[in-house]
């Protein structure tokens, strides 16, 4: 199918959705690399004006990527909810981006929607929207999870703490989930990025974890992420597994890079479900994303980077999963550019995966060679905490001395809480109450409680 | 500690926990935010890698200090034109200019074994600290294992990938490339190392082995210089580099 928009007499014509989409995406430097942005801001907005009048029933005929020779696509068209979908199926893209702003799309509402959308539908929609209308919409949304402890609720942020070390020593490791804890983070899991992806190190690292929250009672879940095959090994021998990790991408061919598939990912879900280790639910399953990680494979196929992101979001939610967490500024400036580039992009992964019904996080975070320093990462911090992200990073300093990157640190995560009235999992907070580690606002105390904890390292 | 505490500011009580990890932990707090000598510190150290990222080669100098290695050196530039554009568009990074192409050309470069270039990458200051001792190094050892070397070529605005062009340019049976890498907050002047053997233009990462961290405090040029010449020897043994080269490390393998 073409589209087209016609300004002052020019008229811009448009292929395919794909390339609709394409140039409808606010600017960004991955899509520019793969030759698919927009040739002027007019065309941008010529885009933007043709895809607010394309009816949501084109995107369940028209698909971005042949269902044929793609399972992300023969997953979404397969799993979509027509019932769910029905209140809105007379509207625009346009149409939708006014629909979601007005009252009438309340929490509930939105949450009976979310399997009725399309991640194209809502990719879409996001591109019509400024940062505060992504702001307001995913404020609406409200996604809860469990698993030994409860996510999502309004008025409560969580943290992972992500205590890594170049080379996983042990006590490296647990210095740094120390001084998170007593810093009150940790709620979200406590996740660490091993330096090696070998089935012995993780088994290492995954039992010291679980000793340190037996040992202390703490109502977390913890997650050792290395890749799904091996955690799957382990699981076989019986490793105590909380969540079960897998980077995920948005086209099939971007999945095959990372050496996972659907089928492989449902037998790692139920893998981890027979470990039946959650107390109050059986979410586990923690998925990273991000921008630029199909291009980045070469697996992109033509579309642009936000919309197949999107998609991914697609992949997460076929597994009921615990976390999900759009690693925004790590690919690199060849992705996206600068501050201004990475927080419109967090601010769209964050509304993008809320809308499609995830319990949406985010590493909101950036590498020595973008343009963006720790005042873009304050920013962005602020709008999503706004916004109601699920949870953030929490990492000593904001520092990440093994993945080199900057991400928001213990101190950020105490920050977004105290000048937003915001708390901890409830269950981490009663935890953190009992310990003598934080009082009711949220200040940190001393205690003897807490040198117990630490003794326990160095003794 | 207690001198401190008269700005306000609250010390951890776990400031001996320092001594397992280089994690910035135990910074203290004046309410719940980062004392302000550790945020300077981050800040400085963030400050560096930018600088090391927008350095740039002073490559007259480099040129006459590698002269004395005995070997022509040529100065070319991939087609980032400049560092904003480097850095958004890595496929240009990886192309020599046009100029730059014809220059080797020119040359008309007799079959050689080995060809060591010298690229700015993400850090021109990894370079300037660590290419000199590397790149005479690498001579010495290259020429009394027999090995013949094309000339050194020094590339402005350089990734990887530039090597293979060069290399094939060249008559080269085996590439090198020393090129700056990102630099991190606690990492700023980290050269790497890749070798390709039999470079040729459409070659991708899986074809190269890497040595990374050459620095002082990481892996000293020294001993990159033994560990890069472990590799040349293997190379030429099984006539490959990249994945299958480096089978028996698991972790190369798996973070490629």
């Amino acid at each position: 199918m073409t589209y087209s928009c016609t300004i002052r007499g020019f008229t811009y014509r448009f292929d395919s959705l794909r390339e609709l989409l394409a140039k409808a995406s606010p600017v960004r430097s991955g899509d520019a690399l793969a030759g698919l942005v927009a040739d002027s801001y007019e065309e941008r907005v010529a885009a933007q004006i043709a895809l607010a009048d394309v009816p949501l029933t084109v995107f369940l005929n028209e698909a971005v990527i042949p269902y044929e020779t793609d399972e992300v696509t023969r997953l979404i068209v397969d799993t979509h909810h027509t019932a769910a979908f029905t209140p809105i199926s007379h509207l625009t893209v346009g149409g939708l981006r006014d629909w979601l702003l007005s009252d009438e799309a309340d929490t509930v509402t939105l949450q009976q929607l979310a399997p009725g959308l399309t991640p194209e539908m809502v990719a879409a929609v996001s591109k019509l929207m400024r940062n505060q209308d992504l702001i307001l919409v995913a404020q609406k949304c409200e996604v809860v999870t469990r698993f030994r402890n409860t996510q999502g609720l309004r008025g409560h942020m969580a943290v992972r703490l992500q205590p890594n070390h170049p080379t996983d020593d042990a006590k490296g490791i647990a210095a740094s989930m120390i001084d998170g804890l007593l810093y009150g983070s940790g709620d979200a899991m406590i996740g660490i990025n091993p330096a090696t992806d070998s089935p012995a190190a993780t088994s290492r690292l995954l039992f010291m974890l679980d000793e340190l929250r037996e040992r202390f009672a703490i109502p977390t879940q913890s997650c050792v992420l290395s890749h799904v095959t091996t955690t799957l090994q382990l699981i076989e021998q019986r490793v105590p597994v909380d969540l079960v990790f897998q980077s995920i991408a948005g086209t099939e061919k971007a999945n095959a890079s990372f050496g996972i598939n659907l089928s492989l990912l449902q037998e790692a879900y139920e893998a981890g479900l027979s470990l039946q280790r959650g107390t109050l639910g059986s979410n586990l399953m923690y998925f990273e994303t991000g921008q630029g990680s199909a291009l980045s494979s070469n697996a992109h196929l033509g579309v642009d980077q936000q919309t197949c992101e999107v998609r991914a979001y697609a992949v997460a939610r076929a597994y009921q999963p615990f976390l999900v967490n759009s690693v925004v500024g790590f690919i690199g400036p060849e992705y996206l550019f600068d501050g201004k580039q990475i927080i419109r992009a967090g601010l769209e992964d964050h509304f993008c995966a809320k809308l499609m019904g995830l319990p949406m996080g985010m590493d909101i975070c950036y590498t020595n060679h973008a343009q963006a320093d720790q005042d873009d990462m304050d920013t962005l911090l602020t709008l999503l905490g706004v916004a109601g992200v699920n949870f953030i990073m929490g990492i000593p300093g904001a520092d990440d001395i093994m993945l080199n990157y900057q991400s928001t640190s213990f101190h950020d995560a105490l920050y977004v809480r105290r000048v937003l009235g915001l708390r901890p999992a409830p269950e981490f907070e009663d935890w953190l109450l009992r310990q003598g580690i934080m009082d009711q606002q949220g200040n940190r105390l001393s205690s003897q409680a807490q040198k117990q904890l630490y003794a326990a390292l160095v003794g | 500690m207690n001198e401190i505490r008269k700005a306000g500011v609250e010390p951890d009580e776990w400031q001996s926990l320092k001594a397992y990890t280089n994690a910035r932990i135990a910074l203290g707090r004046t309410g719940v935010s980062v004392p302000l000598r550790e945020a300077l510190q981050f800040k400085l150290a963030h400050a560096h890698a930018k600088d090391a990222v927008y350095s740039a080669l002073d490559m007259t100098d480099l040129q006459n200090q590698l002269a004395a290695c005995g070997l022509p050196v040529y100065c070319v530039r991939s087609r980032a034109i400049h560092r904003d554009m480097y850095l958004q568009r890595p496929d240009l990074g990886r192309l020599l200019d046009e100029r730059s192409a014809e220059q080797l050309q020119q040359i008309d470069s007799p079959a050689a074994d080995i060809c060591i270039i010298v690229a700015d990458g993400l850090s021109a200051t990894a370079i300037t600290q660590n290419a000199i001792q590397v790149v005479s190094g690498l001579v010495e050892k290259v020429q009394q294992t027999g090995f013949s070397l094309a000339p050194i070529v020094l590339v402005e605005q350089g990734r990887v990938a530039i090597m293979d062009a060069i290399g094939s340019l060249l008559n080269a049976r085996l590439a090198i490339i020393l090129i700056g890498e990102r630099p991190g907050l606690s990492s700023f002047d980290s050269m790497g190392a890749y070798i390709t053997y039999a470079p040729r233009p459409g070659l991708t990462d899986e074809s190269r082995n890497c040595i990374s961290n050459i620095r002082e405090q990481g892996l000293a040029p020294v001993l990159a210089v033994d560990n890069i010449m472990d590799l040349i020897r293997s190379a030429f043994r099984f006539q490959l580099t990249g994945v299958q080269l480096k089978a028996d490390s698991n972790a190369d393998l798996l973070s490629a």
